[in-house]
């Protein structure tokens, strides 16, 4: 193997011989440039589509778009029902995804692969099945009964509920990434120093995992945020009731108010650049990155 | 004293059996053996970090086959020193004795006690990030040793250490064992190490503990 290497570069840079012809330095260099410049304007493509997209938004709509949106009731009611269904579900997702997180981590057990295909059911599921199986789950027995005293579909609860299931998700596989960073080994000192394994996972391990929990936060409120499908089927679609940011955006346009949809859109990206911020300053962008 | 008696043990895929050892009270034994060959296993058997298939483990004069780790009275220094990242060293140094309940001011004198002893006293509020690798060895020695335990268990302490650095830890560890008398079960690879520090050598080898290690 090693003489045929050896030949064949021999060959190479032989001007006589039938191989190649090595490029010249010159040559080189313009054929890497060639390379890149390709790279560059395929990923570049998608870059400037993103980037279009935003700033389609920022030049369509004036100050008076954004200032009549905010002075509207029901726009300011999606606001506040956005701002506390989000923050509700992130606490939801987070008190979910840490235990599951650590144990998926920490402990093997029979049938662990199958816990983890279920685990990212709502990420491949489309939005609006989510939606309808949990439509469907309300309409059974006891989740009836259940609704006679705390009504939950088409109701603010359902709204949660629905975010839930789709940011908890991202949430569980961000702090999964985030619990495996962390060695076993610091917790098998604690151990030695006298903790339970309880006192252990509270001494030692989530305090290691505060930026992992902090990126799962904002993740989980960003994807709540953003959230439209199950809450149009579950939830349904009523002004001043159920009604979320995404579903004021196709509420406006639906009655055909394009400046008033592009002016909640924008509040929706200037949420999205304030989390993007976020995450990049706590510096975890592996967890966020392994998780999506 | 350490005793371990037929012990058995599963790790993966290779396995321990019906091991005998015995490390004298005050002795420092240094135990060898090629990489894989189950020395880590065996210091976490004696810790209680993993089950036994069979056999007993006794630390002093009690059995401790069944008891958690944090009854064992065994303090570990692992190979990077497992620092807790968001402690400071006065943290670590407190770390057991918080979570033993020792009163406030004796946790304070303990601290004081063996910062001044581990050269530790001047850089008390700074976390492991600020530290070179022989003040994080000693920080790890420190914590392990604050309250007092029969027993530490060494998994190559010194393997990520520099030459200078390694002189430097392996005096504190000969200085740990003169003012302590504590028992020490070594396990390192390096022979000069274990020449230097132990007084008995073992080498792990097919499965069994055999005496003298021959030059690696």
């Amino acid at each position: 193997m090693e003489g045929a290497g050896v030949q064949s570069l021999s060959m190479a840079s032989d001007p006589q011989s039938d191989g190649a012809p090595i490029l010249t330095a010159a040559q080189q260099r313009r054929s890497d440039r060639v390379f890149l410049l390709c790279l560059a304007i395929l990923g570049g493509t998608y870059v400037l589509l993103l980037l279009a997209t935003v700033l389609a938004d920022v030049f369509y709509t004036t100050p008076g778009h954004l200032w009549r949106a905010l002075q509207s009731p029901e726009i300011r009611h999606a606001i506040r029902l956005s701002l506390l269904s989000c923050s509700l579900t992130t606490l939801l997702s987070l008190w979910v995804a840490v235990p599951i997180g650590y144990l998926m981590t920490r402990i093997r057990f029979r049938g662990q692969s199958v816990v983890d295909a279920v685990l990212d059911i709502p990420i491949v599921l489309p939005p609006l099945v989510i939606g309808l199986s949990l439509l469907i789950l309300f309409q059974t027995a006891p989740l009836r009964a259940l609704e006679r005293v705390f009504p939950v579909t088409y109701a603010v609860p359902s709204i949660i509920l629905a975010q839930f299931m789709v940011a908890c998700a991202f949430a569980v596989r961000t702090m999964r990434a985030t619990f495996e960073q962390i060695s076993p080994r610091c917790e098998q000192v604690a151990l030695t120093l006298g903790c339970t394994r309880s006192q252990a996972f509270w001494m030692v391990v989530l305090p290691s995992a505060r930026k992992g929990l902090l990126t799962a936060a904002t993740l989980a409120w960003a994807r709540a945020l953003g959230e439209f499908g199950p809450i149009l089927v579950f939830s349904g679609a009523t002004r001043m009731k159920t009604e979320v940011l995404p579903t004021t955006v196709y509420l406006e346009l639906s009655i055909g108010n394009l400046e008033g949809a592009v002016a909640v859109s924008l509040l929706m990206v200037a949420a999205a650049v304030v989390v993007l911020v976020l995450i990049r300053t706590w510096g975890v962008e592996q967890p966020l990155n392994r998780s999506l | 004293m350490i005793t371990l008696q037929q012990v058995t043990l599963h790790a993966g895929t290779f396995s321990l059996r019906e091991i005998d050892l015995h490390v004298a009270a005050g002795s420092h034994t240094v135990l060898m053996g090629r990489t894989g060959a189950g020395k880590t296993s065996l210091l976490e058997a004696v810790c209680g970090l993993r089950r036994i298939s069979s056999g007993r483990i006794r630390i002093g004069d009690r059995d401790v086959t069944e008891e958690s780790p944090a009854a064992r009275g065994v303090g570990l220094v692992p190979q990077d020193g497992a620092l807790f990242q968001h402690l400071t060293v006065r943290e670590h140094l407190a770390f057991a004795l918080v979570v033993r309940r020792w009163e406030q001011s004796r946790a304070e004198a303990r601290v004081v006690e063996l910062a001044g002893w581990l050269g530790l006293t001047g850089i008390l509020d700074r976390r492991p990030a600020g530290l070179s690798g022989g003040e994080a060895q000693r920080v790890a020695l420190g914590r392990a040793l604050a309250s007092h335990p029969k027993v530490l268990c060494l998994d190559e302490p010194l393997s990520a250490l520099d030459d200078e650095t390694r002189t430097e830890v392996c005096d504190v560890l000969a200085e740990i064992r003169r003012r302590t008398g504590i028992t020490i079960l070594h396990i390192t690879h390096n022979r000069n190490e274990a020449e230097r520090l132990g007084d008995r050598i073992l080498l792990l080898r097919n499965g069994r503990i055999e005496n003298d290690a021959p030059s690696a």
